[in-house]
This record gives C-alpha cells, sequence and structure tokens, in this order.
C-alpha cells in the first residue's frame, strides 16, 4: 500500500485570509477508491480545504496532487481537464434555479458536450432514479423541491458526469436524523458503484462513521489525527475525543465573546 | 484629535482603493468582451438576457420618452417663444431627443430596471456557492454568466432606443399638433430638414456603450458580493448607482467625441 501513488495528496497547505491562518501546513492522503472524512468544528479550515483541492481557492503555499501531478503547477487548461474528474455535492445544493432540475442534473455532460440535449434529459431521468426521484422531478424547479429533494438532485448532479473523484461539503447539514441516513446511504452506494475516491467534510458524527473508511480531524490549520472511521469515537487522541463527544472541557477551547 | 497626516493617509487610501476599484472593473469588462468572442458562447443565455434588458424593458422606456418629448414640446414652445422663435420647436425635439434625452433617459431606466436584476441574481448564485458549482461543472462563470449579458446589453439598448426616438418625436408632434396648433406636415417635414443622420448615429452609439456599462456595472457587482442577503443588496444598490453615474459621465465624453470640433 506504501508504495501505490494516493489519489490526492496534500503536502504542507497553508492559507491565511490577512492576518488569519486557516491552514497551517495540512498533509493529507487519499488512496484510490477510499472515502475519506475530514471533521472538524466549524470555521476550522474545512471548507477552505476543500475549495483548495478543487482550485476555487489558491493557497499561500503547499501542493496538491491529484494522480501524482502537482495541480497548481498545471496551467489553466490542464486544470479544468483535472476538475472535470471531480463532482461535487455543495452544502446547501447550489442548485441553478434558472434552470429546470434535469439540466442541473445533467449541466456538467452538456457543459462537456457529451451529449445531446435530448440524451441529457434522458440520462438525467436515469440518474435522478439512482437517488431515489422520480425522472417526473426533472422537469420541476429548484425552488419546488424540499431540502432533502434538493440534497438528492444536489447528488446527481455530482455523479451524473460519473467522476473518479467525489466531494462532499456537509453532506447533511440542515436534515432531519431520517432523511441525513438516507443521503448518506446514497452516498455510500454512489461512491461504490462508480468507484470513485471520496472526500467528505463534516462535523455530524453518525454521517462521518457511514460515509468514511477512514476519519481525519483538522485543529488549528493542521491534520492532527488520522485512522480507521470505525475509531472516531475512541481514537484516544484527546482532541479527536473531545470532539467526537461533544465535551465541553479539553483541549479544544471554543471562541465566545459576549 | 485628527492630525493632517492622518487625513492624508485616509485621503491616499481612498485613492488607492479606487485606482484597484477601476482596474478590477476594467479587467473584468475585457475579459467580459474577449469571452464573448471565444467560445463556447452561450446562445440560449444572450437571447434570455436580450428578451430581459429589451423585450420587458420597451413598455418603461417607451412611457420615458412619450413624455419626455411632450414635455420638451411644450416647455421649448414657451422658452421660445420669448424670442419669436416657435418654428424652431420641432428640432429643438428632435436633435434633444436624437442626440441627449433618448440614450441617457433610456440608459437610466434600464440601468434601474435591469441593472439592479443582474446584481441581485448573480449576487445570489456568488452566495448560494452556484458560482463555485458552475466551475466545478467544467463552466467558466465569465463565459456563462457575463459575456452574453454584455452582448445583450450592446445590442438592446440600441433597439430600446430606435424606438425612444420615435416615441419621443411622436410625443413632441402630438402636443405640438394637438395643444399649440403646428401643422402636422409643416412639423414633419422640419423635423426631417433639420435632423442628420450623424445625430442618430451619435444617439445610438452612445446607447450601445450605455447598455455595455449597464450591464457591466450588473454584472461586476453581482460577482463581487460578498456576505449574504445585505452584500446581494449592497451589490444592487451600486449596480444602479456606478452604472447611472458612468451613463452621464460618459454622455459628456461621447458628446465631446461627436460634437465638438
Amino acid at each position: 500500500m506504501s508504495g501505490a501513488v494516493p489519489k490526492i495528496r496534500v503536502r504542507g497547505l497553508r492559507k491565511a485570509f490577512g492576518d488569519k491562518v486557516v491552514l497551517d501546513g495540512v498533509d493529507l492522503d487519499i488512496m484510490p477508491g477510499t472515502s475519506m472524512v475530514v471533521i472538524g468544528g466549524s470555521g476550522t479550515g474545512k471548507s477552505v480545504l476543500l475549495k483548495c483541492i478543487l482550485g476555487l481557492l489558491d493557497p499561500d503555499e503547499g501542493t496538491i496532487e491529484i494522480d501524482g501531478k502537482d495541480l497548481l503547477a498545471m496551467d489553466s487548461a490542464a486544470r479544468a481537464a483535472t476538475r472535470a474528474k471531480i463532482g461535487m455535492l455543495f452544502q446547501n445544493g447550489a442548485l441553478f434555479d434558472s434552470i429546470s432540475v434535469w439540466e442541473n442534473v445533467s449541466f456538467a455532460l452538456l457543459a462537456q458536450h457529451r451529449v445531446t440535449r435530448g440524451g441529457a434529459r434522458a440520462k438525467a431521468g436515469e440518474v435522478l432514479g439512482q437517488v431515489g426521484l422520480s425522472p417526473s422531478v426533472g422537469d420541476l424547479s429548484p425552488s419546488e423541491l424540499s431540502g432533502g429533494m434538493q440534497k438528492r438532485v444536489g447528488l446527481a448532479r455530482a455523479i451524473a458526469a460519473q467522476p473518479e473523484i467525489l466531494f462532499f461539503d456537509e453532506p447533511t447539514t440542515g436534515l432531519d436524523p431520517i432523511m441525513g441516513a438516507v443521503i448518506d446511504g446514497l452516498i455510500v452506494d454512489c461512491v461504490k458503484r462508480l468507484g470513485s475516491t471520496a472526500l467528505a467534510i463534516t462535523h455530524d458524527m453518525a454521517s462521518a462513521t457511514r460515509i468514511g473508511d477512514r476519519a481525519a480531524m483538522l485543529y488549528n490549520g493542521r491534520i492532527v489525527w488520522t485512522g480507521p472511521a470505525g475509531e472516531l469515537l475512541g481514537s484516544g487522541n484527546e482532541v479527536v475525543d473531545q470532539f467526537t463527544h461533544g465535551r465541553r472541557d479539553g483541549p479544544i477551547k471554543m471562541e465566545l465573546r459576549r | 484629535m485628527t492630525s493632517p497626516l492622518d487625513l492624508l493617509a485616509a485621503l491616499g487610501r481612498g485613492a488607492i482603493r479606487l485606482c484597484r476599484a477601476i482596474g478590477d472593473i476594467t479587467l473584468f469588462g475585457l475579459t467580459g468582451l474577449l469571452d464573448i468572442v471565444r467560445p463556447p458562447f452561450y446562445w440560449r443565455l444572450f437571447v434570455r438576457a436580450l428578451m430581459e434588458i429589451g423585450y420587458y424593458s420597451l413598455p418603461v422606456v417607451a412611457l420615458t420618452a412619450l413624455f419626455t418629448g411632450m414635455v420638451l414640446a411644450l416647455q421649448s414652445s414657451t422658452g421660445l417663444s420669448r424670442f419669436s422663435a416657435e418654428t424652431a420647436m420641432p428640432t429643438l425635439v428632435v436633435l434633444s431627443i436624437t442626440r441627449e434625452l433618448g440614450p441617457v433617459l433610456a440608459g437610466l431606466m434600464v440601468s434601474g430596471r435591469v441593472g439592479a436584476a443582474m446584481a441581485a441574481e448573480i449576487g445570489t448564485m456568488r452566495v448560494t456557492d452556484q458560482i463555485d458549482a458552475l466551475t466545478t461543472l467544467s463552466t467558466d462563470p465569465m463565459r456563462y454568466l457575463v459575456a452574453p449579458r454584455l452582448l445583450a446589453g450592446i445590442i438592446a439598448l440600441p433597439l430600446l432606443v430606435v424606438i425612444a426616438d420615435i416615441l419621443g418625436v411622436f410625443g413632441g408632434f402630438f402636443v405640438a399638433t394637438i395643444k399649440l396648433g403646428f401643422g402636422p406636415s409643416t412639423y414633419i417635414t422640419t423635423t426631417l430638414t433639420n435632423m442628420q443622420t450623424q445625430d442618430v448615429v451619435s444617439g445610438l452609439t452612445k446607447a450601445a456603450v450605455f447598455g455595455f456599462l449597464i450591464s457591466l456595472m450588473g454584472c461586476y457587482h453581482g460577482y463581487n458580493s460578498r456576505g449574504g442577503a445585505q452584500g446581494v443588496g449592497a451589490a444592487t444598490t451600486l449596480a444602479v448607482v456606478s452604472a447611472s453615474v458612468l451613463i452621464l459621465a460618459f454622455d459628456y465624453l461621447l458628446s465631446e467625441l461627436f460634437f465638438v470640433r
């Protein structure tokens, strides 16, 4: 295993906004076909890490390799080609509200000219079925959907182009526990069916253990623990233990202002 | 107590911010213009923007032009009568409408209606991660959101101004013939004799520039909005205010270019 090239390798990643250092030397390896979950408190930089890997933010220092190629050293065309391998489920769905659900789902296929509009319509119906929605939902506008349905449509859009890598940003935020479990189940199914490598960020422990093969804890801008996701609740690391058990006292000090 | 150095520093910071904003907007506009000619171009979105800017703005622009022509005839008639020059009224109406009031008033009306809507739509897309989502779906947000709107603005506003010119002149004609006792044929003959191609062309050129500025400000402020609903609201206000001020400033510059020898 040690000789294999990670699908995603992050080394010494640093990102600051003004004086505030958010990522302070993040190292992370995600092996092909693995589901990695990064946990951490609100504002610890989980989304920033994801956006740096996606190329939506430029890090100040460090390297990000996908399939062994340095993303930051690529020209814009190569970076776009690499980005096309990635599907992303955004925290709030980020569905385009000016177009219908089926156009949202097949957006990447149409953008990459891989299908005609007729073919895209049929493909959207098929993918909506994979996330437990009726093809007739495709004719609705995103604003007509409930929160859970929007997440499913967001997931359908992320997997429609059959990406090699899938990112999930807080996939269960804003959902009730049952719908959260349903979405997690769909995520696991989709990742297995596509054989993709997945990276999810969350602070929902139940979701983390359901989605992840492996887990990492981001704290103070660094990864302070990595291990099997099943060991999250008994990691032996005092930072992880405080976080996963939701204890007030411990090494993590919440900044409260009155 | 504020020292003179503090005042100077504040002035310097303001000047640097202004220069940075001008540079940002210029680069944003040039990139958007280049994206019009660099494929892929999103024709479907272009047609939608054209309808939004042109077709749906037609009622407000038409009414504005009509009443402006009517008021212009009424006011110029009473003003010119002091010099016994009432016969110059049709010429004054047509030159004012085609050179100035048609493009400027249409620009200001469209800026309030469309510029605000553009900034609000793109701003909402920004704060709800839809623009980031575009990037992750192999789509350049500048080409998808900005280029079609810029081209639609450049094309739609001159078309609106052609209609505004016709209705403005008709408004003057209506008041002059119904209320002020002008003969219809005299009014039309005077109008056509004294109107030159350059008057119309200059107005349409101004309209194309104003259309570009309205779309540019709407897109720029929406694209760079931050901070949720409040940020989108601020972007909307900035888009309308900056487009309106730029329309008036460029109106002067283009008038210098066309009419000062």
